[in-house]
């Protein structure tokens, strides 16, 4: 049962097109990544979602409801963990999670949520004193503590070192498995991969890939690469009229051959032939990353936020 | 972190209280929070009533027929409205949009209106406090009467409250940050009081300038707390002047607020 669904959805502000045309569906209890460059549309098309913005055309439905006419019933099904959004300084840990308790109808347990992200240690630590992320875990405790349906997480890892971040994603996974639906907006391919189940990537406004990750990154992120250093010398020519291969390059006395999945097969089959072993034999398998840049046609997304 | 998150999802056993009750008292504990606040908007001020109160017991210390600090007591209490509604609610509310708490709180059921609503209470509230606490000690410590026509003191009391906040608002609405808002608060802070009388009270002031103090909002406010003070019915016109504040600055910060 799809539990948000988007349909061509588009969004201007004055000249400027945020979202120009925007589909997608979400099924429950799905992780579903919303990837992009920023100003690629990613923000907008979730704030579409969520309600903070009225689509200038197009249809959004969350849980059935709309969230221009419903928000106030969605919002109690919906927890949302928005990009750079603070709490007042001198406002503690647990004064925060009981005051944002007392905003749903069926709260979940603060103490027990501040336990499980890691925080229970600062319950009467002000929102000031907290480490970035400590402050990024208490924004996903805000978003959880409502029980929602359907978890939206606004570039949740960004500023976490990566043993929080590893920390975070396991959590994620926790959550998921209670049922909720997460809709995670990343501009970050290794976290997108790691958790995601489908992703939409968005480009100037439009969707542009959809599908798992590894569906995505056989299909559009290219060739695999397999490295080798032969133990003996080696005719290039030998390698390149295999079936599979296109390409053989050298680094140095290192061999690359790009080809196929059937490539890697007939190269060690070739070398054993000729009774040439492959050493510090690496296969590289096209990852989220490689497609992400083949469908944007730009750098490297983790670069350019 | 542990692997098991059922106990964390569970629904909480009990219900934490209304919202609204919940977001007053946690403005009202940041509030207490802020010590340079509270001594600008209350020790300060209620300093100044003692030093005064102590003065007029000495020769040439009445001022219009009134000891001093009977003069002072509706200065100091359009001192105390003004410095939690001008200086103190734009700051915070102009910082809460600013940080996106604002935004935030739009993605909860409970939405971003209420905290405004929670901020205006507070602040109301502690300037009341303030004004009873001006009242008491000027009554129990120096013998100033109580207010000889407390209606009008009241209706006086709320339509000047009314158009500080309102202007408090105009400057959340106005101001880009937090901070910004703060300096405009108290560039406002002093011509008002200056107009109010604090430190020429309007007993000395030349014609002109109390022409001028007339229409302004706590020029009016203090004449018509003063009259009300005295046993007498504040002047129409000071009413109708702060009345119209009120309303021009409260339409014009709904007008102009932005939440992001």
């Amino acid at each position: 049962m799809a539990v948000i669904d988007v349909e061509h959805v588009h969004k201007q502000y004055g000249d400027k097109v945020a979202v120009d045309d925007v589909s997608l569906t979400v099924e429950e209890g799905e992780i579903f990544g919303v990837l992009g460059r920023n100003g690629a549309g990613k923000t907008t098309t979730v704030e579409c979602i969520v309600g903070l913005r009225r689509p200038d055309r197009g249809l959004v439905r969350v849980l059935g409801m709309d969230p221009q006419r419903d928000g106030h019933e969605l919002r109690q099904q919906v927890g949302v963990q928005l990009q750079e959004s603070d709490l007042p300084d001198k406002l503690t840990v647990a004064e925060a999670i009981g005051l944002y308790a007392s905003f749903y109808r069926t709260p979940a347990d603060g103490r027990a949520l501040l336990e499980l992200l890691g925080l229970a240690g600062q319950r009467n630590t002000r929102y000031r004193r907290l480490s970035g992320g400590q402050k990024q875990r208490l924004s996903i405790a805000l978003a959880l503590i409502g029980r929602p349906r359907i978890a939206v997480l606004d570039e949740l890892t960004t500023g976490l070192d990566p043993a929080a971040r590893r920390g975070t994603w396991a959590l994620i996974e926790d959550i998921r498995r209670q049922g909720v639906t997460i809709l995670l907006v990343s501009h970050f391919m290794e976290e997108a991969e790691r958790l995601c189940d489908r992703v939409a990537v968005i480009e100037a406004g439009r969707v542009v890939a959809i599908g798992s990750p590894a569906g995505l990154a056989g299909r559009l992120g290219g060739e695999q690469r397999i490295r080798f250093r032969p133990s003996g010398p080696l005719d290039g020519r030998l390698l390149a009229d295999l079936p599979g291969v296109t390409s053989v390059t050298r680094a140095g006395d290192t061999v690359v051959v790009t080809g196929t999945a059937d490539a890697l097969m007939a190269v060690t089959s070739a070398l054993a032939g000729r009774g040439i072993a492959a050493h510090e034999l690496r296969v590289e398998q096209p990852s989220l990353e490689d497609a992400f840049v083949a469908v944007t046609g730009g750098g490297h997304p983790s670069t350019l936020n | 972190m542990p692997a098991d998150i059922a106990p964390a999802y569970a629904a909480a056993p009990t219900r934490p209280g209304p919202a609204l009750a919940r977001l007053v008292l946690a403005e009202a504990r940041l509030l207490l929070r802020e010590p340079v606040a509270l001594f600008w908007g209350l020790a300060f001020p209620m300093a100044l009533l003692a030093v005064l109160g102590i003065a007029s017991s000495g020769p040439g210390s009445r001022l219009g027929g009134l000891p001093l600090v009977a003069v002072y007591e509706p200065i100091l209490i359009a001192f105390v409205t003004v410095a939690f509604a001008i200086q103190g609610l734009p700051a915070v509310v102009a910082g809460y949009r600013e940080r996106r708490i604002l935004r935030r709180l739009a993605t909860t059921p409970v939405g971003p209106v209420r905290v405004i609503a929670a901020q205006l209470a507070i602040n109301l509230a502690v300037a009341l406090v303030a004004t009873a606490g001006i009242l008491a000690i000027g009554r129990l410590a120096f013998g100033v009467a109580l207010p000889g026509q407390p209606a009008g003191f009241l209706v006086t009391y709320v339509l000047a409250a009314a158009a500080m906040l309102g202007l408090g608002m105009l400057i959340a609405a106005l101001a880009p940050t937090g901070r910004s808002a703060g300096v405009i608060g108290t560039m406002l802070f002093f011509p008002l009081m200056f107009f109010a009388g604090l430190w020429i009270p309007r007993a000395t002031m030349p014609a002109s300038l109390l022409r001028v103090s007339d229409f302004t909002p706590l020029g009016a406010a203090v004449q018509a707390l003063q009259d009300s003070m005295r046993g007498a019915w504040p002047h129409p016109a000071g009413l109708a002047g702060l009345a119209g504040y009120a309303v021009v600055f409260t339409v014009a910060a709904a007008r102009f607020f932005r939440w992001d």
